[in-house]
């Protein structure tokens, strides 16, 4: 049992980062490419926009994953990120 | 082992590098080909005539609004009903008429949205009689949707791969702290260091293309990747209409009225595009409900003298050829999307701007290249027993040579198909594509089997082989061998032979340089490797 719990201990944080850089990251994206509808423009236009910028913002999301101290961080500031992007999506839901 | 508590001495370029690495490898195979044939494809339209050689040199471009006539005429006869067609111009680099059509509703073809295609011979207005090729569009498909899928399945895959590649792209300048200084270094024949810093020159030297063509890959299908806010905001049929107008210059078609009426004259539509944009600057001719009392004819602005793919055209109403619309704008978000695809697809390119593309595209392509081979190169040195590394090792090893030099000997085996599958045969295109799938198979079968150096050599020199023999071919199964192509000026097949015999000079150089290359075998450190993300921390430069 021992060396299994070991195994886990030791590769869980990698896979929690893989799974917020690949989950996260995407849901962080859709998530802003949602509040660019909040953007003092045409509905057409606001889309666009949130769709151009997502995919600059997924990058950053997972190179930010990686780059933080431990995983616990690299979710923590995915969240801290959402909160904003969430409180512009909601005013359009 | 890896500890995920990092020390604060292990900084962000170690875990740049290690992100740099994986998401590089993970997807190299994939890039490597998408890089190739998307670099293959700025000469998709050239390669697409070399391969139908039955389609005579066009010395001079047709009028197009005399072409645009014929071949509308062509499709009013072969697919009456059709609720929409739509076909590009010729212009200086093609020399048929590409259309396609919605088939009309009931019709034997198949359901509402079932599509038919063909290619037309400007001169006729007739189906080329051209043998039956995919042409140059094969690797300009495979490059974003790849084959034997179905095209979304490949989209989504082009896409997280553009996606790695962006993340790659990011880290690896974050990595690589020195980065002016190195563009100015290279160490010859120092193994790894080598390998190093031609990478680093290749991606340096080559970053705003690079960036710019993995972040404009993801424009072009941002509305399949990130679909979220469309759904969210574009409801209503208005909307829908409002937001297609500004993505592209298809007309939808509308309800048919069911009330005949013969489409006015084509001929005089394209002549008042001709006035506003120029007598070859006319690209698309889209007509919706043609021969109903509703139709409309939209003809759009051609792609050069300006860098965008935003809609412009011009809007007649089908039954009179009158005037209805000019539409010459988008909004802002729309514009900078417009002018980021045009960007990616290059195709406002004059011909110098066209082979800069394709050069710092292809260096792209080594870029990765280098990136995969310097992953094993790093890792031999400190493999416990070089004469038996471990399965990732090989896995990595063998795909690499498939993916790198056998992906060279089946993008020319295609061509080689191209001239020697039989005319006559059913299903030819189909089997040119069987063919290059069939032999890239091959090589991959031929790395796992041979050893790894002689599995490199052989099949860089057997794609050397065939590209320096291919203008042979041509010569002896066309009638346009090159002294008859460099008499009739005929710069298509003139470039496609000397382009062959500079890539099989290139093929040859790298093989006789991996013949040349005696790897340095270091035995091991006793700590070995040093864990998931270990090998990446090595990259400490001197």
């Amino acid at each position: 049992m021992t060396p299994l719990i070991d195994r886990v201990r030791r590769t869980a944080p990698v896979a929690s980062r893989i799974v917020a850089a690949l989950f996260g990251g995407y849901a962080l994206a859709a998530l802003g490419s949602v509040a660019a509808l909040a953007l003092p423009m045409s509905k057409p236009q606001a889309v666009l926009t949130g769709m151009l910028a997502s995919f600059a913002i997924y990058a950053g999301a997972v190179v930010w994953v990686f780059a933080a101290r431990n995983a616990l961080r690299a979710w923590a500031g995915l969240l801290v990120a959402a909160v904003p992007l969430a409180a512009a999506a909601w005013s359009v839901w | 082992m890896e500890k995920d508590q990092r020390s604060p001495g292990r900084g962000i370029r170690q875990s740049m590098s290690g992100l740099h690495i994986w998401a590089g490898l993970l997807m190299g195979w994939i890039l490597y080909a998408m890089f190739l044939t998307g670099t293959v494809s700025y000469f998709k339209d050239e390669l697409s005539q070399w391969m139908r050689p039955e389609l005579a040199h066009q010395a001079e471009l047709p009028d197009p609004a005399l072409v645009a006539q014929r071949i509308a005429d062509e499709l009013v006869a072969s697919v009456p009903g059709s609720p929409q067609w739509s076909m590009r111009l010729p212009d200086a680099r093609t020399n048929s008429v590409y259309a396609f059509w919605r088939t009309a509703p009931g019709s034997a073809e198949g359901g509402r949205r079932a599509f038919g295609e063909a290619n037309f011979d400007p001169a006729t207005g007739g189906k080329v009689t051209a043998r039956d090729t995919l042409g140059g569009d094969f690797f300009y498909r495979f490059h974003f949707q790849f084959h034997y899928m179905p095209a979304l399945w490949g989209r989504w895959i082009a896409g997280a791969a553009a996606m790695f590649m962006l993340v790659a792209i990011v880290s690896g300048v974050i990595t690589h702290k020195k980065i002016f200084v190195d563009f100015f270094t290279f160490r010859g024949g120092k193994g790894q260091r080598s390998w190093l810093d031609a990478h680093n020159a290749l991606s340096v030297f080559g970053l705003p293309f690079h960036f710019m063509i993995t972040y404009t890959g993801l424009v072009t299908l941002m509305a399949l990747y990130m679909p979220w806010g469309e759904q969210l905001a574009i409801k209503t049929q208005a909307e829908r209409q409002q937001m297609t107008a500004e993505l592209n210059a298809f007309i939808q078609p509308g309800k048919p009225s069911g009330q005949a009426v013969p489409l006015a004259p084509v001929a005089e539509m394209v002549r008042q595009a001709q006035e506003r944009w120029g007598r070859e600057n006319v690209g698309r001719v889209t007509a919706t409900n043609p021969g109903d009392s509703t139709a409309r004819v939209a003809v759009a602005r051609g792609e050069s003298g300006r860098v965008s793919m935003s809609p412009q055209y011009m809007l007649f109403e089908g039954t009179t050829g009158r005037l209805l619309e000019v539409r010459e704008g988008v909004g802002s978000a729309a514009e900078t999307r417009g002018v980021l695809y045009a960007l990616h697809l290059g195709r406002f390119s004059d011909g110098v701007t066209r082979w800069l593309y394709f050069l710092v595209s292809l260096m792209g392509t080594a870029m990765v290249g280098t990136g995969l081979v310097m992953w094993t190169v790093k890792r031999r040195q400190k493999l416990a027993d070089p004469e038996r590394p471990h399965i990732g090792f090989r896995i990595v090893e063998r795909l690499n040579i498939a993916s790198i030099a056998g992906l060279s000997v089946a993008m020319t085996a295609y061509l080689w198909g191209n001239r020697l599958l039989p005319a006559g045969l059913a299903e030819r295109a189909a089997w040119e594509i069987h063919l290059f799938f069939a032999v890239w198979a091959l090589t991959l079968a031929h790395a796992v089997l041979r050893p790894a150096k002689a599995a490199w050599i052989e099949q860089l020199w057997a794609a050397a082989a065939l590209l320096a023999l291919l203008p042979v071919l041509n010569a002896v199964t066309t009638d346009r061998p090159l002294w008859h192509s460099l008499g009739q000026g005929d710069w298509v097949f003139i470039g496609t032979d000397l382009m062959c015999w500079a890539l099989a000079a290139l093929h040859a150089v790298l093989a006789i340089r991996t013949a040349r290359h005696r790897p340095k075998l270091r035995a091991a450190p006793a700590k070995g490797r040093t864990g998931i993300i270990g090998g990446a921390l090595e990259e400490g430069r001197s």
